[in-house]
Order: C-alpha cells, then structure tokens, then sequence
C-alpha cells in the first residue's frame, strides 16, 4: 500500500498533531452541548470543583466522562479492529463485522434476563466471554476447509454468527419484556448516559490490552510477511496469534460492556492510518489509538447537534461515516494481505 | 420413459418435466402443509378438535367462528403466503447468485424494506390507511436493491460482491432504522421492535386478500421462466453460449425476487432465514431441477413459517412471542451447517 507520508520524522509530527486534535476534540465535548460551557468554566471546574455551580456539576458529571469514554471506546476499537485485520489478513475485519460485538451484547442481555446481573463487573466478564465465544466460532467458520481463511468466508460467517446472537437478543428481549429498555440503551450503542463507575473497572483492562498491543507492532509486521517467513525467522506465531485473539477480546469486548455495540469505527480507522502512514504497524498501532478517539469524540460531538434538542445514537453517526468505505472496498475487489 | 410427466405448449416454448418420484414428493408436502395447517388452526389458548376445524372450514361447523374466522385462518393462511414468497425469493437468489449462502435477509433487501415499513410506522402510523406500509416496504426493498446492484456493477455483476455489497448496505440500513426508532415515542419503538423480529400477531383477512395476488402472479412466473434459470446455474459463459440474455434475465429474476422479499416483510416483519433454509431443504428432498423446486420450496417455506408461528404463539401463553426469533433459531445454525458444508468450494 501506498502510504501519504514516508519519513518517519513526519509521522513523529503528524502523531504529535493528531495528539493534539483529540486533546481539542476532547475539550470541545466536555465545553459543547445542550448548555454550552466557556472553555475558562471547563477549567476552572476541573481546578476548583464547586457544588453550587451548575456548570462544574455538568462537567464533572455527565461531560467528562462522556468524554473519556468516548476516547477509551473510540481508541480500543480502532486498537482491535487493526488486530483483527492483521490476524485474519483480511480487510473488512472489524469486530461489529465479524460478530464479536453482537456476541458480546447478546451475553450481557442473558446475564441480564436470566441471572439478573446488576454489577458492572458482571456485565464487563460476560461481554469478554460472549465475545470470545463469537470471535472464536467466526473465526472456526471462516477458516475450515482447503483454501483456508478467505476474506469472503469469514465475512459471510460474521453476518452469519451476528444474526443468530441478534435474534436471540431480540428474542429474549421480547419474552422479557422488562428490561427491554435498559437493554435497548446498550444495543443502540452510545456513549452518553453512562457514569464514570461504568468505564473504572473495564479501564486496566483495556489500558492493559492497549500497552500490550502497541508493543507488539514489531512482531505483527514479520506475522503479516507470511507465517512461513515468521517462523522461518524464529517468531512463534502461534502464540502471537493468540494473543492477539486475547487482546481483541478485552478491547472488543470492554467497549461493549461500555458503550454498547458502536460499529465500523474499528473497520474504518485502521484504513485510514494505514493510508497515511502504511503498513508499519509500530506506527499504525498507536496512530489507531489516537485517531480512534477523535473520530468518536467528533462523530459524539456532531451527534449532539444534528437534531437538537434530541441526540442521534454515536453507532449511526459512525456507520454513516463508515459504510461507504466498505462499499469502497468491495468494489474495488478484495485482496488478501493486512 | 414412462417414469416423467412432461407438460409443452405449442412450439415447446414453454415445457415442465416433472419426474413421477417428484410430483409423488410434492404431494406428499402438499399434505403435509395442509395437515399442518389444520392443525395449526386447532392449538392455541382453546383446543379445537381437528375434526370440527375440518367442518368448519367446509362451512359446517358451528360455534367456532369467531376464533377461526378472525384470529387463526388469516393467521396461519398469512404464515403460508409469507413462506412461500421468502422461500422462492431465495431460491431465486440463490440461483442468481450462485452462492448457497444467499438469501433476502442475507444480502440486505429484507433491511431495506424493514426501513421503509418502519419509516411507515414511525411518521404515518393513524393518518394514512396502514394498507401503503407494504407499499412503503415493498419500495425501501426496490430501492435497496438498485442500491446494492448498481454499487456492485462493474462490467456486469459479481456474485459475490453482490453479497459482501448487501452486508455493508444492511447495517447502514439497520442504522437508519435505530435513527428513524430514536426520533420516535417509547410506544411506537416497542410496537416497531416486536414488527421487526417478524411477528404474524393480529393478521386479518384483509392482510391476505392483499398479499394473496402477489404470490399468485409471481410464483407462476417464475415457473414458467424457471428453466433459464437451470442454465444460469452452470455459469454465465455457459449460459450465454445456449442463449441466455444473462444480465437482462438477471435484473429480472431479481425483481421478482425482490418483490416477493418485500411483499413478505411487509405483512410479517423480518422473518429470518426462512429464505437461506427453505431452498435448501427443497433441494435436498427433489434434487436440482429448478422448475420442481419453486413448488418445492413454497410448500417448505410455508411449513417452516407455520411450525415457526404456531410454536411461538402457543408455547409460552398467554406471550405471544414473534415467529422470527423461532425461524433464526432453526436458521442460524443451518446457516453454520451450510458454511461448513460449503467448506471446500
């Protein structure tokens, strides 16, 4: 692939930009909404929280951590959806495509109903467990017979795998009709409406996941030479498969159990470094991790504002942006190769 | 050759070749149909014996009108008709686009018409007779399929980009629904979501009259045409090598498709798989002859439908729970099957 920008001291600088574009984007979602708050009052709330002030209890309140999980959200999708696209050598990898987040709601909607689950905890390991389940039978059905894992195969097993974990959402949500509006509030995916105590105990998890794939860029890029040439070389790629599965897991699975299911930020992003910076991914990696959370602290921002006073969810906002990348792809016919 | 029936117009521009073990496998479903039919209008929260569900519908019955006349006939005649539009709409596509694994809920058409019904619902619901929801669905369906085939063509259309094409369409599909979902009230959301699943809940007899002629005009079309359709099986070179205007009669099997797609989400929401699985089934039992499987199919589709409906209205009283959560969980995992089977192509 072609990239935009060759020298790595540009990429350096243009890293350091896009740091800084989602710092702005990141001030600009805590200081805009419904009631605007001057950038001086975000500040000085930040310094000197005060009760009285309605202002510093909108931003410590419901701001910010709109905002922060937005970036946490925004940034391990992108982290896992370039995981995925490396691992399965496929380009329209991305977990909301290959059912990870489908598998995912659909075990948090069963510990609902049927163990009524109230602890984020509880919500948070039986996100990582359904998508894991759906993450390993997609990535089973794509990779059985001669021709091994094909991009066409494992695409047609994600729709296939998200249809059979959305039905059975559906379902359960229809016999138990109840809960079916605390749980439309996860399918929908959305970042606004969650306190801060939802993002805390999922954080050391994809923090953790997060450290551990920006240090494996090295490996991913001989892994993405071929798997002959990486063992040829000594890597053991096996368990650097492995642990990429794990890693997208947490990431994949946390922001669900976050945010709910918000797609193709984590198909779209990872296309959109690896045009500016190539296929080098000690550089991909955490150009993903930054320009994730800005596209979904912008695409946050500009759902606040579209049809005001109501907000449009964060998950139509990003497949708006993204859908027409995928029908990009497909037309231009796919080739094989990270 | 006494072991086929063979049925030609003047000129053998139009001909059926039905072998004897087929026709004998099509009656045989017929019955089953008709069986399960009977049945199916004699469960519910009142047992009806079969026997007087048999009189009744001869017309001399007595004592239980109400609950067949206005709650289970156009009930379950409605789960016969969507079947077997679902089912012969996928076989269509399947044919088309020679991939098993095609079906209308599969490539996104099922999403278009699901957006254009739930536009129906979320601005018109009350002001303008509910008669144009199938209208509207039957329009979101069209307009989605242009979508996705204009998207795809590139010197003519590659099956399998008409496939990834319709997966990237339907999920901004779904996202324009959830939108459209969002700007409505809580009421209407819950009344959209449970349409959505694919519920055959509070059909009337009006929904089949007005369902009814759109099956009866396209599946005997499709028929009729059925045996170009054996041919574009074997390739599009080969196809144009016998004749075949390949692209034309493409665009055109698809319209029927598509209609018979977006008649069946109109009148039942988005039942699933009955598309992917029917074919199949129908191929299994009669084999590969395109002309059998239409009726084949129809009959497969309508028993599924059926079975699907009349286990979810029956086996969680008083819930009455949508038919497609019942479909998708039969669906699925043949859906897997098939991926597995389809392994080595």
């Amino acid at each position: 692939m072609r990239s935009l920008i060759k020298k790595d001291s540009s990429k350096a600088l243009l890293f350091a930009g896009f740091i800084v574009l989602m710092l702005v984007f990141f001030m600009l979602s805590i200081s805009l909404g419904q009631t605007s708050i001057s950038l001086k009052a975000t500040i000085h709330a930040f310094l000197q929280f005060d009760e009285s002030d309605p202002n510093s209890v909108i931003v410590m309140t419901s701001r910010l951590s709109r905002a922060l999980i937005a970036t946490v959200v925004g940034s391990s999708l992108a982290i896992s959806g370039a995981l995925m696209q490396a691992l399965t050598r496929n380009p329209l990898a991305a977990p909301d495509l290959l059912g990870i987040n489908a598998g995912g709601l659909f075990f948090i909607v069963i510990s609902i109903v049927f163990f009524s689950t109230e602890s984020l905890t509880g919500y948070m390991w039986t996100a990582f467990l359904g998508a894991a389940i759906a993450g390993m039978l997609v990535f089973l059905l794509g990779s059985i017979g001669r021709d091994g894992l094909t991009p066409v195969k494992i695409v047609l097993a994600g729709a296939a795998i998200s249809a059979l974990f959305a039905s059975f959402t559906q379902g359960l949500l229809i016999v138990n009709e109840q809960s079916i509006q605390s749980i439309l509030f996860w399918m929908a995916g959305s970042v606004s409406g969650r306190s801060i105590d939802m993002l805390i105990p999922v954080l050391p998890y994809i923090l953790g996941a997060t450290i551990v794939a920006l240090l494996l860029g090295r490996s991913i890029n001989v892994l993405l030479s071929g798997d002959d040439i990486a063992k040829g070389l000594g890597q053991r790629t096996l368990l650097l498969k492995i642990t990429m599965g794990v890693l997208v897991v947490f990431l994949a699975g946390g922001s669900v159990a976050v945010a709910g299911s918000i797609g193709f930020v984590g198909f779209l992003v990872p296309h959109i470094v690896k045009k500016l910076v190539g296929p080098d991914h000690r550089w991909v990696l955490p150009y993903c991790a930054v320009v994730g959370a800005s596209l979904l602290l912008a695409a946050d921002l500009a759902a606040r504002f579209l049809i005001m006073p109501q907000e449009v969810p964060i998950g139509v906002m990003t497949a708006v942006a993204g859908a027409p990348l995928f029908v990009y792809l497909v037309r231009k016919g796919l080739k094989t190769g990270g | 050759m006494a072991k086929t029936y063979t049925v030609r117009s003047k000129g053998g521009r139009i001909s059926f070749q039905f072998s004897k073990r087929t026709f004998s496998i099509l009656l045989l479903l017929t019955a089953i149909a008709f069986g399960l039919f009977i049945f199916s209008l004699s469960m519910g929260s009142r047992f009806i014996q079969p026997v007087d569900v048999l009189l009744h519908l001869i017309g001399q019955g007595e004592g239980n009108s109400f609950v067949l006349n206005t709650l289970r006939i156009p009930r379950t005649l409605l789960a016969v008709l969507v079947g077997a539009s679902l089912a012969v709409s996928g076989l269509i596509l399947q044919g088309l686009i020679r991939n098993p694994l095609a079906s209308p809920d599969i490539i996104g058409i099922t999403s278009g018409a699901s957006f254009g019904a739930i536009m129906f619902i979320v601005f018109w619901m009350g002001t303008v007779p509910i008669a144009y929801q199938s209208l509207w669905a039957i329009a979101g369906a069209f307009a989605v399929s242009c979508l996705i085939y204009l998207l795809s063509w590139k010197k003519g259309v590659k099956p399998i980009t008409l496939v990834l094409m319709g997966i990237g369409i339907s999920a901004i599909m779904k996202a324009c629904v959830t939108f459209t979902l969002v700007l409505s009230d809580t009421m209407t959301t819950t009344k959209s979501y449970i349409w959505l699943t694919g519920s055959l809940y509070g059909s009337t007899m009006k929904d089949v009259t007005a369902m009814l002629p759109w099956v009866m005009i396209i599946l005997p079309i499709v028929m009729v045409l059925a045996r170009t359709m054996n041919v574009k099986e074997l390739g599009d070179d080969l196809a144009t090598g016998l004749g075949v205007k390949v692209q034309a009669k493409r665009l055109f099997f698809l319209l029927m498709s598509v209609t018979l797609a977006g008649v069946a989400v109109a009148f039942a929401g988005g039942i699933e798989f009955v598309g992917l699985m029917a074919p199949h089934v129908a191929r299994m039992i009669i084999g590969r002859s395109f002309i059998a499987l239409v009726p084949a199919s129809a009959l497969v589709g309508s028993i599924l439908v059926m079975l699907a409906d009349l286990v979810a209205r029956t086996a969680f009283l008083p819930l009455d729970v949508p038919a497609g959560v019942f479909t998708a969980a039969i669906g699925a995992p043949f859906f897997i099957y098939l991926l597995y089977q389809q392994r080595n192509r």
